[in-house]
């Protein structure tokens, strides 16, 4: 049925198939492709002998080298630690104070607070912590809630309107949105915000948002606009803003009262690395 | 039953079968869609009912006026006509999508819209990888397989009008899969996203294909069963068990989108990389080294270079590659024994992915010549490249100490790319530009020239891709394992991600590229596929089934 003939070009025999007319030449096995498969054979063999490998009814083979991944990790914590020092037992003994005390405890603190801020708060805040667009600038020595070192802390570890217990709790209304205030009563007092931060504004407007001021605005941000770190009211007479500095932004957040959350920590990190955050973002803002 | 088939006016049994089930399918899609409380599953409800019901209208049209009748001495070619147009279709959609969510990664505020879910990162990236594997690639192979398949066999296609309901079936798969990435619907396995009832109407489509490709064979006229189909059947029957297994769920209701997976834990990451990793090794790997076995001879003439090889290299391929998919889950909750089978088993796949490199390589011996004449021939001698280059790559990468470094890093985006760009993409062009005028009756395709600027602005396009991603995968494998003289980790996870800003932008101008190539193609091809046919090809009588000796 089938005729083998040789092919013209490379002289070797063909298998004497044919399909649509392709042929097959009958090559053998090219000897270093054989040997470089038994190689790499050979060589999973070995590792098999070496390493965990097979299953068995119960458990596995464990290899002659007793390598284990588990006993390499807890080998690798433990080289951490040494390189580490005391500084973590350290951490748990001394109060927030001692810790700012100490140059050499400080300096490790700032090491663990630099390396948890990366990969947790800069998603918000920023790498450096200069913030954005609703997230506070923590460069600045301007807080929204206590900004002492105690403060610091207490806020990681609740958060602001994080729903945990104890969390730090205020709310803008939305006197726009909800109705509170008229659309000319907002634009009223956006120009009375402007003049509060020293800039240009419409005096006659300023006037008739003054008695308006005093009765919604001025509980929480203070007659003279300074705020209220115990009810987490901005200052509304400097250059920081957290949603922009406009008219367009002040009035936006007359309008619709945006209240920005930040999540509770406690639970999620340790007791030292909170301190260590505490003092990292405390020394960040000025250390004072 | 054996009068209605001699009886030359009533419509053949197939095709009566197909238009009973398309009529239950439409009636059962009205009633789920009314049925279900959720608003999701009653989207895809909709559209399961327009595709039913037009399919059920235009069968009654097409049977009423006697169609759909299989002239047993001709090839079916029209079902991989359409194939080819659906493939460069998806082809340019999916590439597309690729060069999009490319962009996002390197400004990730172009398209993101919170309060729309629809065109964010984490939809448009199932709809790229879907798009280009299962759209483009599936297409692509189940057009080829149904070429080569005939012609190898010296036999039509088996079951009549039911390689058309494979066809359309898979379209509608792919058009349930996309839309509902879209819109939200997901089962979250890498891959295998659709959700229970997109995974069951693929389970349909997929078994008629099977019967049809076996059908074929049994059909043949020749006595043996070429290369290429063995691998075309492996993939074909390893798909249906990879897809079966892996998306075995229960869902939250009959009448409702969501399910949850059979499996949990370690198990459940274990049987989602298997069907993960053996995904890349039956799909993207056995299905296209059946395409490569046919068109890579057929169009440089010469014989395929080793018949003992091929048998070889294709039992090892498929015995090995079936252990290998642990190497995904290195240093996880997986017991390490299970991560050093998977490792040493992708070590020994090395060689047997090779032999498949060595035999198309090898084949054009005596035809070297073709590669400065013929475009088409450099383009799938370089997709061969490729899949040697990246089948040595995959074994590296699985080595746990390599991994410990690449694993999660752009290389191995890569890695997938320089696989998915150089091999699938290139052999599938290749077979294309093989394929339409030999399926259109044209001497030549509309222009050579063409075909070259596709094949250098896609190389480069590929080329750009690949450098870019080494660079920015060891560059972050680095960076994520660097730690401080104190002892602390010296980056967070977003400096190294703006560390690699420029390279993203490399790799979507390289996308960019790539895509198009793929544009040229498809004009180049309309314009051959519009070639006024040539005089002897009207005349030649259609071609005969009979087997060479």
């Amino acid at each position: 049925m089938s005729k083998r003939e040789t092919d013209e070009v490379t002289g070797v025999e063909t298998t004497g198939h044919e399909w649509d007319g392709i042929k097959e030449l009958d090559n053998p096995l090219p000897r270093w492709w054989l040997w470089v498969f038994w190689a790499c054979v050979a060589y999973a063999i070995v590792y098999w002998i070496l390493m965990p490998a097979w299953p068995g009814i119960n458990g596995y083979t464990k290899g002659v080298m007793g390598h284990s991944d588990r006993a390499q990790v807890a080998r690798e914590l433990e080289t951490l630690r040494e390189v580490r020092g005391e500084g973590a037992a350290r951490l748990t003994n001394a109060t927030l104070q001692e810790i700012e005390a100490d140059p050499d405890l400080q300096q490790y603190a700032l090491a663990v607070g630099q390396s948890v801020f990366g990969d947790n708060c800069a998603t918000c805040h920023g790498v450096g912590g200069a913030g954005a667009k609703g997230y506070p600038n923590l460069l600045d020595d301007i807080w929204l809630w206590d900004g002492t070192l105690d403060g610091i802390h207490q806020t990681l570890q609740v958060g602001i309107r994080s729903g945990a217990e104890g969390a730090r709790f205020s709310q803008m209304p939305a006197f726009g949105r909800d109705q509170l205030l008229t659309s000319a009563q907002i634009n009223d007092l956006t120009e009375l915000v402007m003049v509060l931060s020293r800039r240009e504004a419409d005096q006659e407007a300023v006037g008739r948002a003054r008695p308006i001021y005093a009765e919604q605005c001025a509980s929480c941000h203070g007659a003279a606009g300074l705020g209220d770190h115990t009810q987490g009211a901005p200052n509304l007479t400097d250059a920081e803003w957290l949603y922009g500095a406009s008219r367009e932004e002040i009035r936006t957040q007359i309008w619709s009262g945006r209240n920005g959350v930040m999540p509770a920590w406690a639970g999620r990190f340790d007791d030292e690395t909170l301190k260590a955050l505490a003092v990292y973002v405390h020394a960040n803002a000025g250390g004072r | 039953m054996n009068h209605s088939i001699t009886e030359p006016d009533r419509a053949p049994l197939d095709a009566v079968l197909l238009y009973v089930l398309t009529g239950l399918l439409a009636l059962g899609a009205i009633f789920a869609t009314a049925f279900s409380d959720d608003r999701l599953f009653r989207f895809h409800g909709y559209l399961l009912i327009a595709a039913f019901t037009l399919a059920f209208a235009l069968l009654t049209v097409a049977m009423s006026s006697g169609r759909l009748r299989s002239p047993p001495g001709r090839y079916a070619d029209g079902v991989i006509r359409a194939g080819v147009i659906a493939t460069m279709f998806w082809g340019v959609v999916g590439l597309l999508v690729g060069v999009v969510i490319a962009a996002q990664l390197a400004w990730p505020n172009l398209m993101y819209f919170p309060e729309h879910g629809w065109l964010n990162f984490g939809r448009l990236r199932p709809l790229h990888t879907s798009g280009v594997i299962f759209a483009f690639g599936g297409n692509a192979l189940i057009a080829t397989s149904f070429y080569v398949v005939q012609r190898t066999s010296k036999a039509r296609l088996a079951g009549g009008v039911w390689p058309w309901f494979v066809f359309w079936g898979y379209q509608l798969f792919i058009v349930l899969a996309a839309t509902g990435y879209l819109a939200g619907i997901t089962q979250s396995r890498e891959y295998a996203e659709p959700e229970w009832y997109v995974d069951l109407w693929l389970t349909v489509v997929w078994v008629a294909y099977l019967l049809v490709f076996l059908g074929t064979l049994w059909k043949r006229k020749e006595p043996h069963i070429y290369v290429a189909n063995w691998f075309y059947l492996a993939f074909i029957v390893t798909i249906a068990l990879l897809h079966v297994i892996n998306n075995l769920a229960m869902p939250v209701g009959a009448l409702h989108h969501r399910s949850y997976s059979l499996f949990a834990g370690v198990q459940d990451a274990l049987t989602q990389w298997w069907y993960g990793h053996n995904a890349v090794g039956f799909f993207l790997t056995a299905g296209f080294l059946g395409m490569m076995y046919y068109f890579v001879p057929k169009r440089a003439e010469r014989p395929v270079y080793s018949y003992r090889l091929s048998i070889v290299h294709f039992w090892s391929l498929i015995f090995i590659y079936i252990w290998a998919g642990p190497h995904h889950l290195h240093y996880t909750a997986l017991p390490q024994w299970t991560q050093t089978l998977g490792m040493t088993f992708s070590i020994m796949l090395w060689m047997p992915s090779w032999g498949g490199m060595i035999n198309g390589l090898m084949t054009l011996s005596g035809a070297w010549d073709k590669l400065r004449t013929d475009p088409v021939i450099r383009m799938m001698v370089v997709a061969i490249a490729f899949y040697g280059m990246s089948t040595f790559e995959g074994p590296l990468m699985s080595i746990r100490a390599v991994n410990s470094l690449s694993h999660y890093t752009d290389w191995t985006i890569g890695h997938v790319h320089s696989g998915a760009l150089g091999w699938v993409g290139f052999i599938s062009f290749g077979a294309m530009y093989c394929m339409v005028p030999w399926l259109w009756k044209k001497d030549r395709l509309y222009s050579n020239q063409l075909v070259e600027w596709h094949f250098w602005i896609a190389t480069t396009g590929i080329l750009l891709y690949i450098c870019a991603m080494w660079v920015s995968g060891i560059m972050e494998g680095l960076m994520w394992r660097e730690y401080t003289s104190q002892g602390f980790l010296a980056n967070a996870f977003v400096e190294t991600v703006a560390a690699k800003h420029v390279e993203n932008v490399i790799r979507m101008v390289g996308g960019l590229m790539y895509l198009s190539g793929a544009l040229i193609m498809s004009y180049n091809l309309w314009r051959t596929v519009r070639l006024p046919s040539p005089v002897s090809a009207a005349t030649t009588p259609a071609p005969s089934l009979i087997p060479a000796e």
